[in-house]
């Protein structure tokens, strides 16, 4: 615990801080919580404006959960997922394995597990979500704890009870076709596994992507070993055999993953009479009804949306920071405008709003199922509403910044996608190259070489010399000489 | 007349011979050297025009009233006057009311005896120099990482021979060409948000160039290290042996998986995980970093994640592989090792360490007490001037700031603010305009001394004909006003040899040991790379057998991603980023005048995509406002479609209306304290014409392209 919070100790070294820190509770240790102690520490490293406690209820440090995957693919061993640890702060102190219990907001004060409670100015909620299992026979316990061979995926725990479950060469079974699933299903393939990926909807991805590009992503999946199985309800998981499909199929799997969405962590929230919906409701300001209290992450719900995706819960974590230190007390998030990026090794695939935008959207599309690429970019008014970028490496980054920004698109949009504008007249150089530069660092054109050579350069030297071509980088020095050799070759007169 | 010397630009120091050309008049041509291997750029051709030039300044300047003209004058009116100035408001206000301002294009013993004379002389703190601006940020990375830093560790010709060469902010095709005949075998993988003459080479020869949005290059070293890692490609080995630290660098580097360095710096992660795996699988690799590396508020974090990759793929320390800065200035690497920092005394000793005040105390015969402490970097310096708390009196050597500091309006009101600003320079740079007295100096090739290039290569500048009549060289500047001040006549020789000598004694023992080096050794052609302890030594590869840290470990660096102090917003919502052009140097203060050079560039100019250039309303040839919070540079449009929609580019050697460093950002490396040119938050307008347009430019249109004879 920080000296500066025990009354008893440190009172004089750290009166000050004492009476001007406001101090703040985060409840919650995972990638935003962890994010938002890292925020205020750059902006107030000596504590002097507040003092942030984080607890978290896994006995750990604070870890990359977007990162599980590669985990299990075998990239990262547990401890290379570590967060930095924001604790070297003199504003930030982080308790692991406490769990909060309880809100008291009238006392402004958070009950702990091991007894004690921490007292608050201000409270960040970022408790996070939990996997969501469906009401599928054999998946849960009646506790909610998971039956024999069935886990989630949403911490290092998972991971390992997963690695224990499945074998190299043996059959897994993925349920739930959203990015989690398959970059699951992505992992566990690149660890040998055989695996089938289950999804109730008409097509993977379904909110993230359209039709004709699930169906292009299914088949690169079949390539790398994945049997996609879109459309299928699941009947019951059968422990030691398989998962049992609704026509009465059985996908063989020594393990089932489950991948079926996420449950906001609210109960916290709603035991202290927080508004709670999904998530816990959070305006521009980050607060709940209760201005003193805060929500921020996964287990948020704001009117711009967000949560499932870390990149809009380390903004929030941002524009906290900003609020709660006084750095930038007007600082507003104003919703997300979420890219997806599927992380799965040989695929490249991006998306970014309205997959199917309607006919007020002008779209683009390129599909070419042979070459396992598709692209379609939707534009209203000038702006990017939507885009589904599978194969497109290289403009998706562009896109995705564009989006980001609002930023509006070129006028040749097929350009976009392919990144070859169309020539722009009147630009620099444009224009016909009538005599072209052959040394660039010394300006010397083709025209001014041959001049030398008529004046009697036969020699690279001699040509070096009298133009100073090739001294500089020696870029052009190839060229000179073929240059060189044409002209001593057509007119094989020695020099005088 | 030949006299084999080297160029007085940038850091390469090419070898040229000088020699009378057609009518008499010097002229330089390339000789064989292993830096330059015969190769100049047309900047090193045609530097000696500026020798003859009508605009050279020989007499000294002086005026009391600053609305009025200068007048010329002999040099005793011009010192007494001089130091009579300097006496009076150091005792009135203290001996900090007096700054000097030194330069990375100054000689070994320039540098040296400046940062004497104003410890001694002067008895100020109050001395920096333009190398804060250009390589201070790698300097402190490099030297929190290895233990002492010199530019690159290893001599130049050594990284012709690896497969993989990553150049992060550096852009040596338009800034150094005849370095680029050592990068013709190696893949390249270039690092800058323009497609620069240097990336085109990279894609030309099959290499990568990624362009990371400016400001986010700290992330995208971030990311190749995660990748590099995910894919199992670091040396683990090395890692173990040679360095402590990676845990903690890697936490930070954990947050950009390929993905995640995508969403921040615009990057593919396909391309992310492409360079991680060409540079990690090279036989022979090396990470270089440049100004587009350095000049950031977050300049030395960026270099430390730059070197936390060649760490982690066990580059550094190793023949055949390695990283390395690329110095910029001519002397960037001399000039930061003697004195001439705020916070250095020779031989890259700290001068708050008592036992580096003691060892430079005793070769100057003073009491260590004597010796001043630290004092504010290049910009503080500069933006205190006339204040309470600044000073009142500066000193300028070798530099333009009112062009190249950041802020620059700023800084040229600051200046106006002095009670005395006395400029050393050969020419009337628009510092020197500013000033109450003009005092004008040899040039390069008028004077001996020794420079120091970009691989601690100490190199012989040599005399090549006797100065104009009336002028002095720096050393003969420096001696006149310490007299006058009142100090021994002995204690500042004018002797270049001489200087280099006590600077050898003043550095011995140091980091950067020069005790070694003589002008002998130099003439017999000896291959002299610091440290040089002593009449045998000369080190061309360091770290062989461990770094200069007591344990002989390297450090990683625990550093990871912030934004740049300024991000664009509705009212300014582009990027503007600045650099240099192949045909000029610096502020321009000597390339402007220079016909050939002038006419082929002889105006600002702005780089923007074509996209942008419709959304701003202006068009090719227009002239444009570059506009930030800070102030306005005008310059001409260039389309070009392969910028950036979200950065506009503006080279920097352009003064007045049309000085890139009006808009620049003075937010400071918490470090190294080098200001953030390279990321300001603009918008662009369209421009009438600037007013010193319509006046002749000096040079601009004398002469056509020209070409040497022969």
């Amino acid at each position: 615990m920080p000296a500066r919070r025990t009354p008893r100790r440190g009172r004089h070294r750290h009166a000050m801080v004492q009476h001007t820190a406001r101090r703040i509770v985060v409840i919650g240790n995972g990638m935003v919580g962890a994010r938002f102690a890292e925020e205020v520490a750059r902006r107030d490293p000596a504590g002097e404006r507040v003092g942030v406690t984080v607890v978290g209820a896994e006995d750990e440090a604070a870890y990359n959960r977007v990162l599980l995957p590669g985990v299990l693919a075998g990239r990262y061993a547990p401890d290379d997922i570590r967060l930095p640890a924001p604790a070297e702060s003199a504003a930030v102190a982080v308790r692991t394995g406490t769990a909060a219990t309880a809100i008291d907001p009238a006392r402004r004060r958070v009950t702990l597990d091991d007894g004690t409670g921490l007292d608050y100015d201000e409270l960040v909620l970022a408790t996070g979500a939990r996997a969501a299992f469906p009401p599928i026979p054999g998946l849960a316990a009646a506790d909610g704890a998971p039956e024999p061979g069935v886990t989630a995926l949403r911490d290092l725990a998972d991971c390992r009870r997963l690695s224990a479950l499945a074998r190299p060469g043996g059959p897994v079974v993925v349920l739930g076709g959203g990015v989690l699933g398959l970059e699951a299903a992505r992992a566990l393939a690149e660890r040998g596994m055989r695996v089938s990926l289950v999804e109730s909807s008409p097509w993977i991805m379904r909110r993230q992507i359209d039709r004709p590009a699930a169906q292009i992503l299914a088949e690169q999946y079949s390539r790398l070993g994945v049997a996609v199985h879109s459309w299928r309800v699941a009947a019951r998981w059968l422990p030691g055999t398989g998962l049992e499909l609704d026509d009465g199929r059985v996908l063989p799997g020594d393990a089932l993953v489950v991948t079926a969405g996420v449950k906001a962590n609210t109960e916290i929230a709603a035991g202290a009479g927080i508004d709670v919906e999904h998530g816990i409701v959070v305006d521009d300001t980050l607060a709940t009804a209760d201005p003193r209290v805060h929500a921020v992450g996964d287990c948020a719900q704001h009117p711009g949306g967000g949560a499932g995706l870390v990149q809009p819960g380390w903004e929030q974590a941002a524009v906290l920071a900003d609020r709660l230190t006084g750095t930038r007390p007007e600082a507003r998030y104003t919703g997300a405008r979420p890219v997806t990026r599927l992380k799965a090794e040989g695929i490249e695939l991006t998306s970014m709003g309205e997959a199917e935008a309607d006919d007020t959207a002008e779209t683009v599309t390129i599909a070419d199922a042979h070459g396992g690429r598709y692209a379609k970019l939707s534009v209203r008014q000038e702006r990017i509403v939507g885009a589904v970028l599978l194969g497109f490496a290289d403009p998706a980054s562009a896109i995705a910044r564009m989006y980001d920004d609002g930023a509006p698109v070129p006028a040749d949009r097929l350009a976009l996608l392919t990144g070859r504008p169309a020539p722009e007249t009147g630009e620099t150089g444009a224009g016909p190259a009538t005599d072209p530069l052959v040394c660039r660092c010394n300006a010397v054109t083709r025209g001014g070489l041959e001049t030398a050579w008529l004046d009697g350069a036969r020699t690279r030297p001699d040509i070096a010399a009298a133009t100073r071509a090739t001294t500089g980088c020696g870029g052009c020095t190839r060229d000179v000489d073929a240059l060189l050799a044409g002209w001593n070759g057509a007119s094989p007169v020695a020099a005088p | 007349m030949s006299t084999a010397t080297h160029c007085p630009y940038c850091a390469l120091q090419c070898a040229m011979h000088v020699e009378a050309g057609p009518g008499g008049a010097p002229a330089a041509r390339p000789a064989p050297f292993p830096t330059n291997r015969g190769g100049l750029c047309r900047k090193g051709w045609t530097s000696a025009e500026l020798l003859n030039s009508p605009e050279r300044i020989v007499r000294p300047l002086l005026r009391t009233d600053r609305s009025g003209g200068f007048a010329a004058t002999d040099w005793d009116t011009a010192l007494e006057h001089v130091a009579g100035r300097l006496k009076g408001l150091s005792a009135e206000h203290g001996a900090d009311a007096v700054a000097v301002f030194g330069s990375g294009g100054l000689t070994n013993e320039k540098s040296y005896l400046l940062g004497k004379f104003a410890r001694l002389a002067l008895g100020t703190s109050r001395i920096d120099y333009n190398g804060r601006f250009c390589m201070s940020s790698a300097a402190a990375a490099g030297g929190r990482a290895f233990g002492l830093d010199r530019g690159l560790p290893f001599p130049l010709p050594d990284v012709a021979s690896a497969e993989v060469v990553l150049l992060a902010g550096a852009n040596p095709a338009e800034t150094m060409p005849p370095m680029m005949g050592h990068l013709s075998g190696p893949r390249l993988i270039v690092v800058d948000p323009r497609h620069s003459a240097t990336a085109e080479q990279a894609l030309a020869g099959g290499g990568l160039h990624l362009a990371p949005r400016p400001g986010t290059d700290p992330a995208l070293a971030l990311g190749l290290l995660h990748a590099a890692r995910a894919q199992h490609l670091l040396d683990e080995d090395y890692i173990a042996a040679r360095t402590t630290g990676f845990d903690q660098a890697w936490k930070h580097a954990a947050a950009f998986w390929p993905e995640q360095t995508e969403q921040v710096t615009g990057v593919p992660a396909q391309r992310v995980r492409e360079a991680a795996r060409l540079l990690a699988t090279a036989r022979g690799a090396y990470v270089l970093t440049g100004r587009g590396s350095e000049q950031h508020a977050k300049g030395t974090d960026t270099v430390s994640a730059w070197i936390n990759l060649a760490l982690a793929l066990g580059l550094p320390g190793r023949e055949g592989s390695g990283y390395g800065c690329i110095t910029g200035q001519g002397n960037g690497q001399g000039g930061r090792e003697h004195g001439q920092k705020a916070d250095q005394l020779p031989g890259y000793r700290r001068i708050d360490d008592p036992a580096a005040r003691a060892h430079v105390a005793e070769v100057w015969g003073v009491d260590p007490d004597e010796l001043p402490g630290p004092g504010p970097s290049a910009f503080e310096l500069l933006d205190a001037l006339g204040t309470a708390s600044g000073a009142r009196a500066m000193l300028v050597l070798g530099s333009n700031p009112a062009v190249s500091a950041p802020d620059a309006g700023r800084v040229r009101n600051r200046l106006s603010a002095l009670d005395l600003l006395v400029v050393c320079d050969f020419v009337m740079s628009e510092t020197a305009a500013m000033a109450d007295v003009v005092l004008p100096v040899a040039q390069w090739a008028e004077e001996r001394g020794t420079m120091t290039n970009l691989e601690g290569r100490v190199l012989r500048r040599r005399a090549v004909l006797a100065p104009p009549p009336g002028v002095r060289t720096d050393l003969e500047v420096i001696a006149g006003l310490a007299v006058r001040l009142g100090q021994p006549a002995e204690r500042f020789p004018t002797d270049a040899d001489a200087v280099l000598a006590e600077l050898g004694r003043a550095s011995a023992g140091g980091g950067a040991d020069y005790a070694g080096v003589s002008p002998e050794r130099l003439e017999a052609g000896e291959e002299l790379f610091w440290p040089v302890a002593d009449a045998g030594a000369s080190t061309p590869r360091m770290f062989l057998d461990g770094f200069a840290h007591p344990d002989g470990l390297a450090r990683f660096a625990p550093v990871g991603h912030r934004p740049a102090a300024e991000e664009p917003d509705a009212e300014f919502p582009l990027i503007a980023t600045t650099g240099r052009l192949m045909g000029h140097y610096q502020s321009g203060a000597q390339t402007r005048r220079i016909g050939e050079l002038a006419g082929a560039e002889p105006e600002a100019y702005v780089e923007v995509h074509p996209d942008t250039g419709v959304r701003s309303g202006v068009a090719e040839g227009d002239w444009a406002r570059v506009v930030s919070r800070r102030g306005a540079a005008l310059a001409r449009v260039r389309l070009r479609a392969d910028a950036r929609p979200d950065t506009v580019f503006l080279p920097f050697h352009f003064g007045g209306e049309e000085a890139a460093n009006n808009v620049t950002n003075p937010a400071l490396d918490p470090v190294s304290r080098m200001p953030e040119f390279k990321v300001s938050a603009i918008r662009l307008e369209r421009a009438d014409p600037p007013q010193e347009a319509a006046a002749p430019r000096a040079g601009a249109g004398q002469r056509g392209p020209a070409r040497p004879a022969g």
